[in-house]
């Protein structure tokens, strides 16, 4: 384990910087997103939500797919060039360091998507451990662990150090070459990190979310729970807007459109939410013509239909976005409370 | 790496035919001549101009002609309004193919077939009728009802008349919903008339068409007795990568691209009714 | 306020049980005192009705669908929805006839935001004395003064008077209304530099999630031209920062004239962006050239942008400056 102090950390991500692009959770005009870090920006590393999630940095909100030209009759394609520079994203919550195991099983298993797996085969993951989770947080209903996030490399903040863990070999390649930089942890530091995961379990063991029962929610129930009379109530104040979708990390559903531009027709990707009545919307139809149906899709879709294809993996990792942040404050714990089995002590 | 599945390659257009009025029949071939991929019947490819958008059509040529492709076409949105406008030579985009296509080399194998399709849901079908036509001997009696708003409305009319009519062991019967003067053949809706051609409800029977007469048809082979794990259909709904990421055609645990578009009755009955 | 809640909720079953409404439209309390949602009431889950500090949802829009179910809906207003409502019937996107309107009393709505800027993390409940807000946290209690947690729309609340209601529950006070104009003054007087690398700033981080455009009363169109894909402007393409740009001011200028100044926009925005300063400035400046309007005061007067008048300002005699 290495240390550094949190007041030196500008050292280190300049020299990252230097041979990577950096994404750090960095605030302007009052929010904090990962953004390419410049010299000079806010870092904001204890910012528990940001308000996107880290998956930008795989699966940005627009990717450029291809261009063309078109002459006449005649069509040519230019394929576009793979991201191929490293990327440090540092910072990443136990969360969002969650997510991108349930991206990778939407975007690179079969048919993989080059653009992602390439930026996924770029980066190096920098997580943190969560000091002080807050009421919105399940992600211990999903097993995952935020005194112990994964990544390539794992850090903790205690008092004004900052502690990595290498744990694969991009994590250690990416420590080797900062060793100028950071000093060796010693026993005393190693209990202390021992000390603040431990704080920082108790802390969630007694988050009002953290005991959520998910008993029912699978490919078992799927017509039960698609049925339930309890939707329409659920929806009823849904605004059909994206923001969960957008601020989620592992909704993954996109748009492709074409933009016609002065050197060509550029064809994109762009995050799509089947929260929005044109999504499914066809010249011969509209299968979900309601909000309600809309909104019981997207529930529907991580906690039962995504559980049933990949194993019981629930395409939701509990960071609580969208409790903090649905305009009628609408949310997946909601969902789960009211669809949900009542554990047996209540 | 492989290729990203989502860019296309550039086809041309090499021959257009009008089977109706809002609808045509494009002859797709790669820039170098051949055609473009091997596909199963009821598979489908997208085809795109650059600027006006992609669309997902299946392909309605059977995989016996190792020649070009065929994608027959009705008009009804921006990208099937633009491929209406072009002539022979255009050059389009083209990915695919995908799904899963019908069952021909084992559901189907030795079975009586029946086909029943309405107005433009003749197309993925004509792609597996030709292909069991071309492969005749693997395949019992085949039955073909076909029902459209009018004559000028059926597809595939010349084709159907001069070469399915005169097919060994084949039963085609048209039908259209109104009455029109140059029409001397059956009237009425295709439901309707499913329960008065002879039909063995042994048989494995395929319908595609628009949701209303699915509805209907489905009632009426229960009625005739057609057990539901014999009976397919093909979906579609709205899609743009067809690769089951972009989300568009999940109902259930299914995506209509990938999964599909083809399902047996018994399938669709385990699933949410949002398609 | 306790109170207001009381009788506000007697109000709901009252109305339920009698037969008077088929349902009613309200709020309803989540987990941790700022997760209220508007909701559907009838006699089954009429106990869940809540009218609480953090009540700011306006819910004047959800009636343009419940006014066409059969029977009449009873809807919950504070003064300020009560413009929104106004402007909805003047646009005839509610039928009047199946709404009964309760006004309520408003002492100004809590923005949960606003506590957590002033690091208080881990809010698992909060109360308000009508002076002080406290808020219970999983890392201790904290006290903060309330008018410093009020929503932007309260801190430039247009008065306690509602414009239109069937009965009121609580008092209406002769609050004066509060300035509004002092951060568009701002923005005016800054140079056009500063003022275009402000919104450059707050625009760049919109995520295009349309929720200002769904919630806005004034944004009532059944298909929204950012939802034709034949449009080219289509919503979520987000293609580039211009089309960021473009979104908000093509939105600002269809509502222009329409705009209540709910402030809705800006309470929803999981950005934290001040939209409604482009509203406030289309509102000021129509001030000056046409003369004070309020839109939704009154139903029967026409709007300045729907009306011609011989003497309005002509382009021509606008100063490029202005």
């Amino acid at each position: 384990m290495k240390k550094i102090a949190v007041t030196e950390l500008n050292s280190v991500f300049r020299a990252i910087a230097e041979n990577a692009d950096l994404f750090l959770p960095v605030k302007k005009s009052g929010q904090t997103d990962f953004c390419k870090w410049e010299e000079g920006d806010k870092v904001d590393l204890h910012k528990l939500k940001t308000t996107k999630s880290a998956k930008n940095a795989f699966f940005p909100q627009i990717q450029d797919l291809v261009k063309f030209q078109v002459s006449g009759k005649e069509i040519t394609v230019e394929d576009p060039a793979l991201p191929d520079k490293k990327q440090v994203i540092f910072g990443v919550k136990a969360c969002d360091a969650a997510s991108f195991d349930i991206l990778d099983m939407a975007f690179t298993e079969d048919f993989p998507d080059t653009f992602y797996s390439a930026r996924r085969e770029n980066t190096t993951i920098v997580s943190l451990a969560c000091n002080k989770p807050d009421e919105a947080c399940f992600c211990k209903v999903y097993g995952i662990d935020a005194s112990e996030p994964k990544g390539d490399v794992v850090s903790w903040i205690v008092g004004d150090t900052l502690y990595l863990q290498p744990i694969t070999d991009k994590g250690n390649a990416l420590v080797e070459s900062l060793s100028d930089l950071l000093s060796d942890a010693d026993e005393k530091d190693v209990s202390a990190v021992e000390e603040k995961k431990a704080e920082i379990k108790e802390i969630i063991d007694r988050l009002p979310y953290s005991h959520l029962n998910l008993k029912g929610f699978d490919g078992e129930h799927l017509m039960e729970k698609f049925n339930s009379e309890k939707w329409g109530e659920l929806a009823s104040a849904c605004l059909g807007c994206g923001t969960c979708t957008f601020v989620c990390p592992t909704c993954q559903c996109y748009d492709i459109k074409d933009f016609k531009t002065n050197k060509g027709v550029r064809r994109f990707k762009c995050w799509d939410s089947c929260m929005y009545s044109d999504f499914t919307l066809t010249a011969g139809g509209q299968p979900r013509p309601t909000q309600m149906q809309r909104y019981r899709q997207r529930f529907m879709h991580k906690l039962v239909y995504f559980p049933s294809n990949h194993g019981g993996v629930y395409s939701c990792v509990g960071c609580g976005r969208c409790v903090q942040k649905c305009p009628q404050m609408l949310n997946i714990v909601k969902v789960i409370k009211v669809l949900g089995e009542k554990k047996d002590n209540e | 790496m492989n290729r990203e599945p989502l860019i296309p390659f550039v086809a041309k257009v090499i021959g257009i035919t009008e089977e109706t009025p809002d609808v045509k029949t494009f002859k797709v071939v790669g820039l170098d001549g051949k055609k473009p991929f091997e596909h199963i019947p009821g598979q489908c490819a997208f085809l795109s101009m650059p600027g006006v958008g992609e669309a997902l059509f299946s392909i309605t040529s059977s995989p016996t002609n190792k020649e070009f492709m065929e994608f027959s076409i009705k008009k009804c949105g921006c990208v099937t309004e633009w491929l209406h406008s072009i002539e022979i030579g255009q050059q389009v985009t083209l990915r695919g193919p995908y799904g899963n296509g019908f069952p021909v080399e084992t559901d189907f194998r030795g079975k009586d077939l029946v086909f029943i399709a309405g107005g433009i849901g003749l197309a993925p079908l004509r792609s597996v009728i030709n292909y069991v036509r071309d492969n005749r001997k693997n395949y019992g009696k085949v039955t073909v009802i076909y029902g459209s708003r009018s004559d000028n409305d059926l597809v595939f009319r010349s084709e159907i008349e001069n070469e399915w009519m005169n097919a060994e062991d084949f039963n085609v019967y048209l039908t259209i919903d109104r009455e029109t003067p140059a029409w001397n053949g059956h009237v009425g809706f295709v439901p309707n008339y499913v329960k008065e051609v002879p039909l063995d409800n042994a048989a494995t029977a395929v319908l595609c068409g628009p949701p209303i007469m699915i509805k209907f048809t489905l009632a009426a082979l229960q009625e005739l007795g057609f057990k539901t794990d014999k009976v397919y259909t093909t979906l579609e709904l709205r899609m743009k990568c067809a690769i089951g990421k972009c989300g568009r055609c999940n109902v259930g645990d299914k995506y209509v691209c990938k999964d599909g578009p083809v399902f047996r009755c018994d399938e669709l009955n385990e699933l949410p009714n949002e398609y | 306020m306790q109170g207001i809640e009381k009788a506000a909720k007697q109000r709901a079953e009252e109305l339920l049980n009698s037969g008077e409404v088929a349902r009613v439209i309200g709020w309803k309390e989540g987990d941790f005192s700022y997760d209220v949602s508007p909701a559907t009431f009838t006699k089954e889950n009429v106990q869940d009705f809540a009218y609480t500090p953090f009540c700011g949802a306006n819910l004047s829009k959800y009636l343009i669908e419940e006014s066409k179910k059969e029977g009449k809906t009873a809807v919950f207003l504070k003064p300020c929805d009560t413009y929104s409502f106004n402007q909805l019937c003047k646009e005839h996107r509610i039928n009047r006839d199946n709404i009964y309107v309760v006004g309520i009393e408003c002492d100004g709505k809590i923005d949960v935001d606003k506590i957590r800027v002033r690091g208080v993390d881990g809010i698992l409940s909060a109360s308000d004395d009508g002076e002080n807000v406290a808020v219970n946290t999983l890392y201790g209690e904290k006290t903060l003064k309330r008018e410093d947690l009020l929503l932007e729309k309260c801190r430039a609340c247009k008065g306690k008077k509602h414009m239109v209601s069937d009965e009121l529950i609580g008092e209406e006070k002769d609050d004066a209304p509060r300035p509004r104009f002092t951060m568009v003054e701002k923005l005016e007087n800054m140079t056009e530099e500063e003022r275009f690398a402000f919104w450059k700033k707050e625009l760049s981080k919109c995520i295009r999630c349309n929720a200002c455009r769904n919630v806005c009363p004034a944004c009532s169109c059944v298909n929204c031209v950012f939802d034709n894909p034949a449009s080219n402007i289509a919503s979520k393409a987000n293609a580039d920062s211009f089309e960021e740009k473009l979104y908000h001011i093509i939105r600002a200028w269809h509502v222009a004239g329409r705009c209540t100044d709910c402030g809705e926009c800006s309470r929803v925005c999981p950005q934290g962006i001040p939209l409604h300063l482009i509203n406030r400035k289309f509102i000021k400046d129509m001030n000056g050239f046409y003369g004070e309007y309020q839109a939704g005061v009154n139903i029967e007067v026409n709007a300045p942008l729907n009306s011609y008048d011989v003497s309005d300002r002509e382009p021509k005699d606008f100063d490029s400056k202005e």
